[in-house]
């Protein structure tokens, strides 16, 4: 378990490594002269020689590459050319904002997915079944950012329930947090109505309803406890989709998260904050993947790694 | 007597199941499940709407009355009239013309690129396999819509821009199911009988292999085009869709509804609506091909 651990933590140097290269290649497609381009017209030679210095793009590739990376395995992802604050720290600004809003959706989207699934798998074909299925399959074709413009008509503007947008941890998260759950609210939905189904039709859930058991015990001791491991698994996938969603629910809340800022660092062109963002997007989702690796032994006795 | 007849009653059952097999019984499977002909029925309408755009506008998709601005659904405008007095009608049935293409040319761009570097990287192996699936892994770590909208945004907003980001972060899931797929046929023994036979590696693997395999991965790229619409459509709403004025994106007409959600509540919603459907359509559609073609889920 250990060793298992260890490799697949050491497999991701290799795949920080491609991030890396894929966002440095991204940056250098940018057609002319960075520094050119990014100084304006306003600004003078010197102080284009030294955005080129910053940049290294006065050097060969090669020696930009290693440079680059030396400075961001010291933390250092350059300045903003917006608020010529560092990368590292606006980020660290915005990152809070969103986790806080990523986790609350991951919370509705399990509190509410994996019980609706449970019911609808144990009442087959019922009403509840039906109900849940269409909302499976609406979480996963509904536009998000649709989504969110009719939850603030309807919510914020017609019934003034909820703020309709601006941060705050409070009633300012309710909207968001539904929008962002949905389509991990659905794959977590379908993927427990789906390995619930097949478990209940197994031999041993047979013979632990012989045994006597009550149809509760057999669900939640038996069945769920098995069906744990595929929806951690569409957990871990729907991540990504969750990283995207809460994008562009940011957008629409006016929800000052890393999302948000990305999609302004890229229509103001700012791309030492579009690098540094990229950077930590695909981190958080590799990270999250190797997690879910490591956990897979943890919660099925049954899967062995060998080295 | 029941005892009888039985016999006969096999034979003909055995008749039966013979002359519906393959494709005839993927058609039956497919009209017969309610949910698989619902998809049909809105991804059909979608490309009616697309092709018949011209004809059953009512009105211009581009040039507005500024006099009729921002009125509500009504006899003369069914879904109502935007900020500039374009009726939202014709806006939407023109808007499933970019859709449809930017989807459709993404998906056969993934779809060509993904199934010759699975073919090429399953059946060599090698030093091969080993620099496309590091590559295709390295293009998985991204979250697919971050990346797009950064390969966008550094790009620039244009058709062909937004058609080659979403081509390049989809391709590696294409590459992966082909090449797991071939990993399994190049083992068959007609494989071997071609290769035997002094077949060449391209036929082997364009001939033999490739009808095969092209069932999972044609499912697999239907049930993926609502996914494609969506982002196509964030794109546009985030204001990185193509810059072209005279192409009307429901993407687009949400990002301009956006200032108006106090005032014209059906600026945004039949824009999204149209959007929902149709890949909600695409969706059922690639549940039911899956299902009636025996795909299991990889």
């Amino acid at each position: 378990m250990l060793r298992y651990t260890l490799n697949r933590v050491l497999q991701l140097i290799p795949t920080i490594l491609g991030i890396y290269t894929l966002v440095f290649l991204l940056m250098r497609v940018l057609p002319g002269d960075p520094a050119q381009f990014l100084a304006g017209a306003h600004d003078d030679a010197q102080t284009i020689a030294a955005l080129r210095a910053s940049l290294h793009i006065d050097q060969p590739v090669w020696t930009q590459y290693v440079g680059f990376l030396s400075d961001m395995l010291h933390g250092n992802l350059g300045n903003s050319f917006i608020t010529r604050r560092p990368v590292l720290d606006m980020i660290g600004l915005a990152l809070p904002n969103t986790a806080v809003l990523a986790i609350t959706a991951m919370l509705i989207a399990v509190g509410i997915g994996v019980p609706l699934g449970i019911i609808a798998a144990t009442r087959r074909n019922s009403l509840w079944d039906t109900i849940s299925r269409l909302i499976a399959l609406i979480g996963v074709s509904i536009p998000v950012f649709w989504l969110g413009l009719q939850l603030q008509i309807l919510f914020g503007l017609q019934l003034k329930l909820f703020p309709v947008s601006g941060l705050g941890f409070d009633n300012h998260l309710v909207l968001p947090a539904i929008c962002a759950s949905m389509g991990m609210l659905a794959l977590i939905m379908r993927m427990t109505r789906s390995s619930l189904l097949d478990i209940l039709n197994q031999d041993y859930i047979r013979t632990a309803y012989s045994k006597g058991l009550t149809a509760r015990r057999v669900n939640v001791r038996h069945a769920l406890s098995n069906a744990v491991l595929p929806i951690v698994t569409v957990w871990g996938t729907s991540v990504a989709g969750l990283l995207s969603g809460t994008l562009l629910v940011e957008v629409i809340f006016s929800w000052p998260g890393v999302g948000r800022q990305l999609v302004d660092a890229i229509t103001q062109r700012d791309y030492p904050m579009v690098q540094g963002l990229v950077l930590l997007f695909a981190l958080i989702y590799t990270l999250m993947n190797m997690l879910i690796d490591i956990a897979y032994p943890l919660l099925d006795p049954r899967i062995r790694y060998n080295g | 007597m029941a005892d009888v007849s039985l016999p006969t009653q096999n034979v003909a059952a055995i008749e039966v199941q013979r002359e519906t097999s393959g494709w005839r019984r993927a058609l039956r499977r497919i009209l017969g499940s309610p949910t698989t002909v619902i998809g049909l029925l809105l991804v059909g309408f979608a490309i009616a709407l697309a092709i018949l755009a011209p004809m059953i506008s009512p009105y211009d998709p581009i040039f507005g009355n500024l006099t009729d601005h921002l009125q509500a659904p009504s006899a003369v405008h069914a879904f109502g009239t935007d900020e500039i007095g374009r009726d939202i009608l014709s806006r939407v049935i023109y808007g499933s013309q970019i859709s449809l293409q930017i989807a459709l040319s993404v998906q056969m761009i993934t779809l060509a690129v993904g199934l010759v570097l699975g073919l090429v990287s399953g059946y060599y192996g090698g030093w091969v396999d080993v620099i496309i699936m590091r590559i295709a892994d390295i293009v998985m770590s991204f979250p697919l819509l971050i990346i797009a909208i950064a390969l966008v945004g550094v790009l620039g907003s244009t058709e062909i821009n937004i058609i080659v980001a979403l081509a390049l972060v989809s391709w590696p899931y294409v590459t992966r199911l082909t090449r797991s797929q071939v990993l399994s046929l190049k083992e068959q023994e007609y494989v071997t009988a071609a290769r035997s036979l002094g077949a060449s590696n391209a036929v082997i693997m364009f001939r033999h292999i490739l009808p095969n395999l092209l069932t999972p991965v044609v499912v697999y790229v239907t049930l993926s085009i609502g996914g494609v619409i969506l982002s196509e459509a964030a794109l546009s709403f985030l204001g990185l869709g193509s810059g072209d004025q005279s192409q009307p994106s429901w993407g687009k007409m949400l990002n301009e509804a956006k200032a108006y959600i106090r005032s014209a509540w059906w600026m945004p919603f039949f824009p999204g609506m149209a959007i929902m459907l149709t890949v909600l359509g695409f969706n059922l559609l690639g549940d039911g091909l899956r299902d009636a073609l025996d795909v299991r889920s990889q």
